[in-house]
C-alpha cells in the first residue's frame, strides 16, 4: 500500500512537472455538453472549433507552436460536474476554454477555475444576461448575444407583426427568467402588455396547470422561453390540443426540426428568432463546413468557429497565451477598424499580425464585442410552414 | 349561453387534464399500495418499474409497427401491453427472488427494504436507459382526438373550443376497467382473500395455510399489470422520457399516503385529488367567471390562488395537512 500511494504520488509530480513544461505552449480546451439536455447538438459546435483551430495550424500555427486541443463534457446543468472537467482542462495544460455551453455552468466554470487560474474564456452560446456583469476580471467574452438583446429583437418582431397582448412562460432556469424579463420590458417599453407570466419547470409530469393559467389570460399568442426536448415542447403539445393558442413565438431554444418534426402543422402561423446573419461570413462557414461533412447551419457552429478563431488571432496579437494577455487583445481583433476577416482567412490574419496591420475579424457571425465581453449579435426571423423552417429576414 | 362558454371552459382546461392525469396517478399508486399493503415497504423502484414496462411495450409496438399491425383508430400499444407487462413481470419477479426474498427471509426491518429498493431502482433506471435511451420517444398512432377544439367549435357556435384527446379517454377507460377488476380479484376470489388476509395479519395467515411465496409471487405480477399499465397510458397522453418517470415517484407517492397506504380505493381518490388540487388551486378562474357572471362585474386579476411555480407545494401541503388529522390517510390505511 504505502509503495503504490509513493509511486502514485510520484507520478503525479512528474505529470504536474510536465504540465508546467507546456504551460506556453498554446492548447484550447473545449468545454461543451458532449452529455445532458443538448448533446444533440455538442458535437457540431466542438467540430467547428477544430476546423478553426487545424485551419491556424496549417497556416503553421501561433507563436511558432501548432495549437493543441482537448474536448471535456460541461454537461451543460450540472455545474460541479463541469467544473471538475474545467479542472481537468486546466491540469493538462490549456491556457484557454471555448465554452463552457449553457448559462448556469459557463457561470460556474468562470468563477470556480477561469478566474482564479487567470485562464480566459470564450463562450459560444452562453446567452444569460447575468453574465455580463459576472465578476471575471476581462477574462471572459462570448461570441453569441446576451438574451437582453434577443428580448428586444423578439419584442420588435411582435411589434412590426402588429401584436400587443401576448401570453408568456418560460422554462425556470437562467436562461428562460433571463430572457422572460428582458423580453418584458422591452416589449412595455414598445407599449405592448404581457397578460400573464408562468414560469414551469423541465421534465415534469403534467403541464395542464400551466396551459391552464395561459389560456385563462385571454391574450391569442403564446411566447414559449423554453426547450423543444424539454416542457416548452410539452407546454405547446398541450396548448395545441386543448385549442388554446395557435400562434405561437419562440426564441432559440425552442427552434429546432425536431419541435417541427413533433408537431407538424401545428405550428404553422407561429415564428420566432435566434442567433444567425446574412454576412458573406455566414455562406463562407457553411462552405468550410460542408467540405468537412460539417452542417454549418447547425445551431451555434458558426459562434463556436468565432470564438475559437478570436482567440487564436488574439494570443498571436498578444505574444502570448496567458489569459490576462490575449484576452486584452480580443476587442481589438473583433472591431473595426482594420482589414475585414471572413472564415477560411485565419491564415492570412495571422500573417497581418505579425506585420502589424490592424485587422477586424468578422469571422461566421459578423461578431462585434460591445462592452462587458457581450457580442452585439445578428439574428435571424423565422417562420414555421408545414414541416418546415423558413428564414424570413435578418435582423 | 354564457354559462355553457363557462362550462365547457372549465371541462377543456380543468376538468378533463386533472381527471386523465388523476387517473394516471391513481394507477400507479395503486401499484404503489398494494407493495406497501402486501410486502409492507415503499417501493422506491416504482416509477422506475413504470418506466421499464413502458420501454418494453414500446419497443414491441415498434415492432408490431414494423410488421404491419395496428389496431385501427386505437394506440397500436394497447396490443402491445400484454407482453410488455409479461416482460415487466419477469422483470419484477427476478428482482424479488435476488433482492427482497433475502429481505424477507430475514424478517428485515421495512427501512431495510425501503434501501434496497433504491438501489434497485438504480439498475432499473440504467437497464431502461440502456434498453431505449434517453430521448424523448413519441409512439402513439391512431386517431388523436375523440373531439377536437376547432371542430366542437365550429360545431357548438360557442366561443370556447373542447378537446378530448383518445389518450385521455382510454386512460379513463382502461383505468375504471383495470380498477374493476383488481377488486373483484381481492374481494371475491380465493387467490385475492388470501392476498388480503396476509397483508392483516402475516402470522395469522401463515397459519392458516397460505403460501407466502404464492401471495407474493401474484402481488408483484399484479403491481406489474398496474405499473406497466400506468405508465403507458402516461407515455400515450404525453410522450415517454425516462426521466419524466423517476419524477412520476413523488406525485404518486403523494397520492398513496394521502389515500391511506395500504389501501386501494384510497389509492385512487388519492391521485384523483392530488391531480385536481395541482390543476385546480392553480388555475386561474379569471376567464370561467367572465363568462358566468355580467359583463361589470368581470374582475380585473386573474383570479389565480396560487401561481403554478406552486403546484407541487400544493400536493404536500395536502400531504401534510391529511397525516396531520389523520395519520392513516383519508381512508383508512396503515399509518406510516
Amino acid at each position: 500500500m504505502k509503495n503504490l500511494l509513493l509511486a502514485a504520488s510520484g507520478l503525479a509530480l512528474l505529470a504536474g512537472a510536465a504540465a508546467a513544461q507546456d504551460a506556453a505552449a498554446p492548447k484550447i480546451g473545449i468545454l461543451l455538453g458532449f452529455t445532458g439536455p443538448l448533446e444533440s447538438i455538442m458535437p457540431n459546435m466542438a467540430t467547428a472549433a477544430e476546423i478553426a483551430i487545424a485551419e491556424v495550424n496549417a497556416a503553421g500555427g501561433i507563436l511558432g507552436q501548432q495549437v493543441a486541443s482537448e474536448r471535456a463534457d460541461s454537461t451543460c446543468v450540472d455545474s460541479a460536474a463541469a467544473t471538475a472537467a474545467a479542472e481537468g482542462l486546466v491540469n493538462g495544460g490549456v491556457n484557454a476554454i471555448m465554452g463552457a455551453d449553457c448559462s448556469g455552468v459557463t457561470g460556474a466554470v468562470l468563477a470556480n477555475v477561469a478566474v482564479p487560474n487567470g485562464i480566459g474564456m470564450i463562450s459560444p452560446s452562453a446567452t444569460s444576461p447575468g453574465l455580463s456583469t459576472a465578476e471575471d476580471n476581462g477574462l471572459f467574452f462570448r461570441t453569441a448575444p446576451s438574451d437582453s438583446r434577443q428580448g428586444e429583437i423578439l419584442a420588435q418582431v411582435l411589434t412590426e407583426r402588429g401584436t400587443t397582448d401576448v401570453a408568456l412562460t418560460y422554462t425556470n432556469n437562467d436562461y428562460g427568467k433571463g430572457l422572460s424579463d428582458s423580453f418584458t420590458q422591452a416589449f412595455q417599453a414598445q407599449g405592448g402588455t404581457v397578460s400573464i407570466t408562468v414560469p414551469h419547470e423541465d421534465g415534469k409530469a403534467d403541464y395542464s396547470a400551466e396551459v391552464g393559467s395561459l389560456a385563462a389570460s385571454g391574450s391569442d399568442v403564446l411566447l414559449v422561453a423554453g426547450y423543444t426536448d424539454q416542457g416548452g415542447r410539452g407546454i405547446v403539445q398541450n396548448a395545441l390540443d386543448t385549442g388554446a393558442f395557435e400562434t405561437f413565438v419562440f426564441p432559440d431554444g425552442m427552434v429546432g426540426q425536431d419541435i417541427v418534426d413533433a408537431l407538424g402543422d401545428g405550428l404553422s402561423s407561429s415564428f420566432g428568432t435566434l442567433p444567425g446573419s446574412d454576412s458573406p461570413g455566414a455562406t463562407r462557414f457553411q462552405e468550410i463546413a460542408a467540405a468537412q461533412d460539417l452542417d454549418g447551419t447547425s445551431v451555434y457552429t458558426g459562434e463556436s468557429y468565432d470564438a475559437a478563431a478570436l482567440m487564436m488571432l488574439a494570443m498571436a496579437a498578444a505574444g502570448s497565451t496567458a489569459g490576462a494577455d490575449w484576452t486584452a487583445q480580443v476587442e481589438a481583433i473583433a472591431n473595426a477598424p482594420g482589414e475585414q476577416i471572413l472564415p477560411g482567412e485565419l491564415g492570412r490574419a495571422l500573417e497581418l499580425i505579425a506585420a502589424g496591420t490592424d485587422i477586424d475579424y468578422v469571422g461566421a457571425t459578423a461578431v462585434e464585442m460591445i462592452g462587458g465581453g457581450d457580442s452585439a449579435g445578428n439574428f435571424r426571423e423565422v417562420e414555421f410552414g408545414t414541416g418546415s423552417i423558413e428564414t424570413v429576414r435578418f435582423r | 349561453m354564457d354559462l355553457l362558454n363557462a362550462l365547457v371552459t372549465f371541462l377543456n382546461f380543468v376538468f378533463i387534464p386533472a381527471a386523465a392525469y388523476g387517473a394516471q396517478l391513481a394507477l400507479g399508486a395503486l401499484g404503489a399500495t398494494l407493495v406497501y399493503g402486501i410486502l409492507r415497504f415503499s417501493n422506491f423502484a416504482h416509477g422506475e418499474t413504470m418506466a421499464f414496462g413502458t420501454a418494453a411495450t414500446i419497443l414491441l409496438t415498434f415492432g408490431l409497427q414494423a410488421l404491419g399491425v395496428t389496431f385501427g383508430p386505437l394506440p397500436t400499444a394497447l396490443l402491445a401491453l400484454p407482453l410488455g407487462i409479461a416482460a415487466t413481470a419477469l422483470l419484477v419477479l427476478g428482482t424479488d427472488r435476488a433482492v427482497y426474498r433475502f429481505y424477507r427471509v430475514k424478517r428485515a426491518a421495512p427501512v431495510i427494504y425501503v434501501v434496497a429498493s433504491l438501489g434497485v431502482m438504480f439498475i432499473m433506471s440504467a437497464i431502461t436507459r440502456f434498453l431505449v435511451g434517453v430521448e424523448d420517444i413519441q409512439f402513439t398512432d391512431g386517431a388523436r382526438f375523440v373531439i377536437n377544439a376547432r371542430d366542437f367549435r365550429d360545431w357548438s357556435g360557442l366561443e370556447e373550443g373542447l378537446a378530448l384527446r383518445s389518450t385521455q379517454l382510454i386512460t379513463l377507460v382502461v383505468a375504471a376497467l383495470a380498477v374493476a377488476a383488481l377488486f373483484w380479484f381481492l374481494n371475491r376470489t380465493r387467490t385475492g382473500k388470501s392476498m388480503r388476509a396476509f397483508s392483516d395479519n402475516e402470522d395469522l395467515a401463515l397459519l392458516s395455510g397460505i403460501n407466502p411465496d404464492r401471495v407474493v409471487a401474484v402481488t408483484w405480477i399484479i403491481v406489474a399489470a398496474l405499473t406497466t399499465t400506468a405508465g403507458v397510458l402516461y407515455g400515450l397522453d404525453k410522450s415517454f422520457k425516462a426521466f419524466t418517470y423517476f419524477q412520476l415517484l413523488l406525485p404518486i407517492f403523494a397520492a398513496a399516503v394521502v389515500g391511506g397506504l395500504g389501501n386501494p380505493l384510497g389509492a385512487i381518490a388519492g391521485g384523483f385529488v392530488i391531480a385536481f388540487s395541482e390543476v385546480m388551486v392553480t388555475y386561474a378562474w379569471k376567464q370561467v367567471v367572465a363568462y358566468a357572471v355580467p359583463g361589470d362585474w368581470v374582475p380585473a386579476g386573474l383570479l389565480q390562488l396560487m401561481t403554478t411555480e406552486y403546484k407541487f407545494a400544493v400536493s404536500f401541503a395536502i400531504l401534510i395537512i391529511v397525516l396531520l388529522f389523520k395519520p392513516t390517510g383519508l381512508f383508512k390505511g396503515q399509518s406510516v
